[in-house]
């Protein structure tokens, strides 16, 4: 579960934050892994929010030669 | 060499009024038997119904024109309600009209051209590929509700490509876009396109793809009415989404994909999240994890204040205090039943006390009556007990004394 968060996209990061809050919610943890818990969702949040802001859409193109290029737009 | 109504200079030398030119010209075209019947085929524009009832419109093709009138006669028996763009098969008379200075067609018939062959074709192809099964409904695959990339067919050219890619920009920039152009229009059109689908679909880094056109005729829209195209679509492994023309546009790839738009911008939303919509999500969640962790460090504090205050009850303190106190009963208790056996005591004794005084020798003497005894200390009971001269000891209430037996 402890994968680095930068590496993780958007779309798990959220998930693994919603995980997170529902442990917390669960209860039966003990203080240190609350707190664990409580620590890694607040990063998994901010690199959430970091995705959004930084995003910018990637369009490629296939060419008639069979190459694949990055389309300026 | 044509026979002429019309009177006419004979001489080059003399001149036409253009009435006279233009009912010539007139005269050349009616005598032509070929022009009172013609059947001709061509694509409406410049549509106009005036309010009279009749039509004015330009039937036209790649290189030239033609105009055409139909009175309200013959247009009230149209079953359809022709419009610019439409390909119609019309049938009429070619003649000029002298006021407007133009040969037009008389037009006395109408019907959509070759869109009879095509609407045929188009039911017939969708009920053999609903027999097959291809718009199954229950093979129809679910769209990945969050993508990482867009495989898009559709043509470079086309607005609906700009379309597509200003709304996945808007909505979603977390995505990116695989673009497989292809000719979407005309014979090679199908081909280009299962070819496009196909090199999509081969691709594991593809989650969605998305088959787009912009609006046109229906001839335009033809080649996805293609059986190849549809059973590309069917057999595909990513899911499909179409976004083929206007809205009231259906398109056989359209009943076989796995969703159906009706636009290609339309088509760019369903494939994606809006993240606008989820930035709330991501703030309400953490919020969720900060009260959750003040709600936990809450219910530690608490515990940690109920177990201190479970220790001091525990604490030496108070067992000292209910040692005390237990001591403190127990001597009330001592004091109180050794005060009870006391009291019972004393009452023993003054009893005794009272029933010893009854039976006393003391109580006789001291109503004075005497105790003698002989100096050994033996009574005397009797006259015979004593002799005289005999030292006896007399005892009285108070006291005693001696006495000397005088007779006997």
């Amino acid at each position: 579960m402890e994968v680095e968060i930068a590496e993780l996209t958007f779309e798990v990061a959220l998930q693994e934050l919603e995980e997170t809050v529902g442990r917390l919610e669960a209860g039966d943890l003990t203080l240190d892994e609350a707190i664990a818990l409580y620590e890694r969702g607040q990063k998994l949040a901010t690199h959430c929010n970091t995705l959004l802001d930084q995003a910018t859409l990637r369009v490629e193109q296939l060419t008639a030669d069979g190459e694949i290029v990055r389309r300026e737009e | 060499m044509f026979p002429s109504l019309v009177d006419r200079p004979d001489s080059p030398a003399e001149t036409w009024s253009v009435t006279e030119l233009t009912a010539y010209i007139r005269e050349l075209f009616d005598l032509d038997l070929r022009l009172q019947e013609v059947r001709v085929m061509g694509e409406i524009s410049n549509f106009l119904q005036a309010r009279s009832g009749h039509l004015y419109f330009t039937l036209k093709d790649e290189q030239a024109q033609l105009k055409c009138v139909m009175w309200r006669s013959s247009a009230e028996r149209l079953r359809f309600r022709p419009q610019d763009g439409d390909a119609v098969l019309a049938r009429g008379r070619v003649t000029v009209y002298d006021v407007g200075g133009v040969y037009q067609l008389y037009v006395e018939g109408l019907t959509p051209a070759g869109r009879g062959d095509l609407a045929q074709a188009f039911e017939q192809l969708k009920d053999q590929l609903a027999a097959d099964g291809l718009f199954d409904p229950a093979h129809k695959k679910p769209i990945p509700s969050f993508p990482h990339k867009i495989g898009l067919v559709t043509s470079l050219d086309a607005a609906a490509l700009q379309d597509i890619l200003n709304v996945l920009r808007r909505r979603c920039p977390l995505v990116s876009v695989l673009i497989a152009p292809t000719l979407v229009q005309g014979v090679d059109a199908p081909a280009a396109i299962v070819r496009a689908l196909r090199w999509l679909d081969g691709r594991t880094d593809v989650d969605t793809i998305i088959l787009a056109r912009g609006g046109g005729s229906l001839e335009d829209l033809w080649a996805f009415n293609d059986e190849g195209v549809a059973r590309a679509i069917y057999t595909a492994r990513h899911p499909i989404i179409t976004g083929i023309g206007h809205e009231t546009d259906f398109t056989i790839a359209d009943f076989v994909a796995d969703l159906r738009a009706p636009t290609p911008s339309a088509a760019a939303e369903l494939a994606v999240p809006d993240l606008a919509e989820l930035r709330p999500v991501l703030r309400g969640l953490q919020e969720e994890l900060t009260t959750r962790m003040q709600t936990i460090l809450r219910q530690n504090r608490w515990q940690v204040q109920a177990l201190a205050r479970a220790l001091t009850h525990l604490g030496p303190q108070t067992r000292l205090d209910s040692h005390r106190q237990r001591t403190d009963t127990l001597l009330a208790r001592l004091a109180q039943s050794v005060g009870r056996r006391l009291e019972r005591d004393l009452n023993h004794l003054q009893v005794a006390q009272a029933r010893l005084a009854a039976v006393s020798p003391l109580a006789t003497l001291a109503r004075g009556y005497a105790i003698v005894r002989h100096a050994d200390g033996r009574l005397v009971r009797h006259v015979s007990d004593v002799d005289s001269g005999d030292l006896l000891q007399v005892q009285v209430a108070d006291g005693g004394f001696g006495a000397r037996v005088v007779e006997g």
